[in-house]
């Protein structure tokens, strides 16, 4: 209930705004909707959609997977995080516009360049987040698995990766917000399709309704991920918790 | 399965760069089924002991040698139980291999039927205390390390989880281990007690009791208990929280 007020609230906010600057600048809800249900009814909605939740799923998973490996790695050895921290330092400050142009010209202007530039700005982060929480690992449980000779993939599966669950929920929230951001600016910049073309093309063609109608269609996808699968994700891991957070 | 521990020493080093002797000379063997009880003062080094023993430290001088192949169960001061699994998943963790059958004895000694799908963090410190002790003998151990599993417990719940400990230590043949600081669970649990000292810890005295654990009488107790007390110039206390 309280959502549905909030999102009453801010479509009468857009409205009332609406009215103030004029259609010109800030259309009214209805008009940005019959445009929604016009790319909708032309397929291109969910096509430029569909494409962008590929690049995102692609760049994200392979970042989460690279990033909790080497995370894990540099939290448990010490030469690995020695080797490894330079690298991280400069990955997570780099500006994601400088990876996405260097890979742009380096590689093309390809789907490979575009994925392999959004998963690097994502990578450190979870790098970041699961060398925290291998670094937190319970050294107790460890030796109580050694004594009871506990094979390694059980300790993994069960002693291990409970452990790391919360970061591992936590880089993918943080983690999915950054994707979701940066994969338009790649769509923009080099590639013939997707939300990031659509708004970049709406933009030229000061074509304010395209650009809100994409905007926001792109945000409700993004809502109902994080509360389809992100939030009950973490609410499974953290289930053993007498009062979950 | 025979146990023969030589350890000649153990040094610690300190934050500070400083080094300190935990254990200065520990040397003894245990016989196929034999219970043997350390008590020493609190910090002595008994826990770091177990840990050597256990091949949880691989770092002293000496030597520890146990048959290849043999099966360890351990109990820690602290139950070390998996927070996010129930009691019988902690318990299946460590013992894949156990049938139902078995462990349901088990739990009926242990009298934690009614908690098998608990998660840790709903039970007592007793109760959990009972989930380490079920997990030790659920993977059926030719070597039981107990590191004070009766600390901070009050005296009635100890005294009942001693006898259980007990019924399940004479159930088969298991070469124990007992480390603790109150002369009356060493004395009512073990078949040799053995004294330790203040830190660096070395052994004071090695008693055997030769009656059996169910037909010690409480006179024979409290004249070994009284033997104990004179050999450690009443060092050692009652039981307190540790």
């Amino acid at each position: 209930m309280p959502n549905l007020l909030s999102f009453a609230l801010f479509v009468a906010t857009w409205w009332i705004a609406s009215l103030l600057t004029g259609e010109a600048k800030l259309p009214a809800p209805p008009a940005v909707l019959t445009v929604v249900i016009a790319e909708a009814r032309s397929g291109a909605l969910f096509f430029n959609l569909g494409v962008t939740l590929a690049r995102v799923a692609l760049a994200f998973t392979l970042a989460m997977t690279l990033g909790a490996a080497i995370g894990y790695l540099m939290g448990r050895v010490r030469l690995a995080n020695r080797l490894g921290d330079p690298w991280l330092i400069l990955l997570l400050n780099l500006p994601a516009l400088v990876v996405i142009v260097l890979a742009y010209i380096w590689a093309g202007l390809t789907e490979v360049a575009a994925i392999a530039a959004i998963a690097v700005n994502k990578l450190p982060t979870a790098v970041v987040t699961l060398r925290e929480g291998a670094r937190a690992l319970d050294a107790a449980l460890d030796e109580m698995a050694a004594v009871f000779a506990v094979p390694r993939w059980r300790t993994f599966r069960h002693v291990i990766l409970p452990q790391l669950a919360p970061y591992i929920a936590a880089a993918a929230r943080s983690g999915l917000s950054l994707v979701w951001k940066i994969v338009l600016v790649a769509e923009l910049l080099g590639r013939p399709n997707g939300v990031g073309f659509e708004i970049g093309v709406a933009f030229h063609l000061f074509d304010i309704p395209l650009l809100l109608a994409y905007s926001l269609s792109f945000a409700a996808v993004v809502l109902v991920i994080e509360t389809l699968l992100v939030q009950p994700f973490e609410a499974r891991v953290s289930r053993w918790r007498p009062r979950a957070a | 399965m025979r146990l023969e521990v030589d350890i000649a020493g153990k040094t610690f080093k300190s934050a500070a760069g400083g080094q300190h002797d935990v254990l200065a000379g520990i040397n003894f063997a245990l016989g196929a089924g034999e219970v043997g009880v350390f008590v020493g003062p609190s910090g002595c080094g008994k826990s770091t002991m177990l840990r050597i023993i256990a091949g949880l430290d691989p770092d002293y001088q000496g030597r520890v040698s146990r048959p290849a192949g043999a099966r360890i169960g351990m109990v820690f001061q602290e139950p070390r139980l998996l927070p996010w699994r129930s009691v019988e998943e902690n318990v299946r963790l460590a013992a894949p291999r156990a049938d139902e059958a078995k462990l349901s004895a088990l739990f009926a000694i242990l009298e934690l039927n009614a908690h098998r799908s608990h998660f840790p963090g709903e039970l007592s410190l007793g109760l959990a205390r009972r989930v380490a002790l079920a997990r030790a003998f659920a993977v059926e151990p030719d070597f039981l390390i107990l590191d004070e599993p009766l600390a901070s417990l009050d005296d009635a719940l100890a005294a009942r989880l001693r006898d259980q400990i007990a019924v399940l230590v004479d159930s088969r043949t298991v070469t124990t281990l007992l480390v603790t600081h109150n002369t009356d669970d060493a004395v009512r649990l073990g078949d040799r007690v053995f004294l330790l000292s203040p830190r660096p810890a070395r052994f004071l005295a090695d008693l055997s009791i030769r009656t059996s654990r169910s037909a010690r009488g409480e006179a024979e107790i409290a004249a070994i208990k009284a033997d104990i007390a004179r050999r450690t110039n009443g060092d050692l206390t009652e039981r307190d929280a540790s």
